[in-house]
């Protein structure tokens, strides 16, 4: 009833484009964002404050490398690698990078599958996000593990401004942990899609409601932010 | 281009029978993801090399920031689906976060500062 009413306003003011369009959402005494569910419209909003999270992770490690008096430890240095003999710069780092790029690849195809309702794809896609999420965590954990033992500390390390492991650590330490909540997530969720949860209306076990397919996309929108976080701290942190 | 994938998408959910009254849902050829998903690997690439080469100087972080954003860009657009989202969505989510720039700001100017002080009265550094 209330749906098809919804269609029939719809059909007969059609919405707007550009910035009257924008006025004419804002101030529409309804829901602003029109075409989006309000769990895709909570994502977005917590990615947003997640956004000024990192912001400020990067933003006061800009801060504190511009204003030390030290020279700052040469990234390309310290996060290469010796591979049959010869070192090679910010490789680990630039693997990373390729693992993280292809889970966000196999990511969009994961949500393009589940609104196509084909079940056994969407699962097999997001299980194979998660295991790139996964052997993302584990290199992150090697490139840590090699950093302590090569004397890196939030308070210290060898090579110049100490400032270095406090950031280090806090940016890619919150980035790996979302990283890590997504794998969980995305594991959650496929679950669901393999047994089927969404076709049969199945109620979910925090909500008690029943889920839809788009569930797929939100958990998608989690897991492009982490990529394009690591975006931001690649070129800052890594690459500067 | 865009509005042919869009009319193409929403002809997708209609028969996809994702339609609840507003729609909902997003639909594109698979083709496009594998094209940005191309076009993110060659970005990476080129970043990579960036450091690899050792590109020094403006020319060094002209390039990172021009990966960086394009990456980005390329991510929330199609990946996140923020190309085919009303503007009324696109202007809440990006602009706040645009507005970290004027932070940016604030802070490169501050340590600036704390750099001079530290240099001028602790006497350290060159």
């Amino acid at each position: 009833m209330a749906r098809a009413a919804m269609a029939h306003t719809q059909a007969t003011f059609p919405r707007q484009a550009g910035w009257r369009g924008l006025i004419a959402d804002w101030s529409s005494d309804q829901r602003a964002f029109k075409g989006v569910s309000w769990g895709k419209a909570m994502m977005w909003v917590f990615l947003l404050s997640d956004t000024f999270v990192f912001g400020c992770f990067l933003l006061s490690y800009m801060t504190a490398r511009m204003s030390t008096v030290e020279p700052w430890p040469n990234p390309s240095e310290v996060f290469a690698l010796t591979i049959g003999g010869t070192e090679i710069p910010l490789i680990l780092i630039a693997i990373m990078t390729f693992v993280l790029i292809t889970s966000s690849g196999t990511m969009a195809m994961a949500v393009n599958f589940a609104y196509r309702r084909d079940r056994r794809r969407t699962a097999i896609l997001m299980l194979a996000t998660a295991l790139l999420g996964a052997t993302f965590v584990g290199m992150q954990a090697f490139e840590w593990t090699k950093l302590i033992q090569e004397g890196v500390r939030p308070w210290g390390n060898p090579w110049g401004a100490p400032q270095f492991g406090a950031t280090f650590f806090m940016i890619t330490g919150f980035h790996g942990t979302h990283v890590t909540i997504g794998v969980i997530f995305l594991l959650i969720i496929a679950r669901k899609v393999w047994r089927g949860d969404f076709d049969r209306g199945a109620k979910g076990f925090f909500t008690s409601r029943s889920g839809r397919y788009e569930i797929v996309e939100i958990t998608g929108l989690y897991w492009h932010f982490v990529d394009l976080v690591w975006v931001f701290i690649f070129a800052f942190f890594y690459l500067w | 281009m865009a509005r042919a994938s869009v009319a193409n998408g929403m002809a997708n959910e209609v028969a996809a029978g994702v339609s609840d009254g507003h729609v909902e849902g997003q639909q594109h050829p698979i083709r496009l993801y594998l094209v940005v998903w191309g076009w993110l690997f060659i970005l990476s690439a080129c970043s990579y090399a960036v450091d690899y080469f050792q590109v020094q100087g403006y020319l060094r972080w002209f390039l990172i920031l021009l990966f960086m954003v394009l990456k980005a860009g390329l991510i929330v657009a199609v990946f996140m689906h923020m190309a085919w989202e009303r503007l009324a969505l696109v202007y809440a989510i990006l602009l706040p976060g645009i507005m970290v720039l004027v932070f940016v700001a604030l802070m490169v100017l501050e340590s600036d500062y704390t750099l001079a002080t530290r240099v001028t009265y602790l006497g350290t550094g060159s």
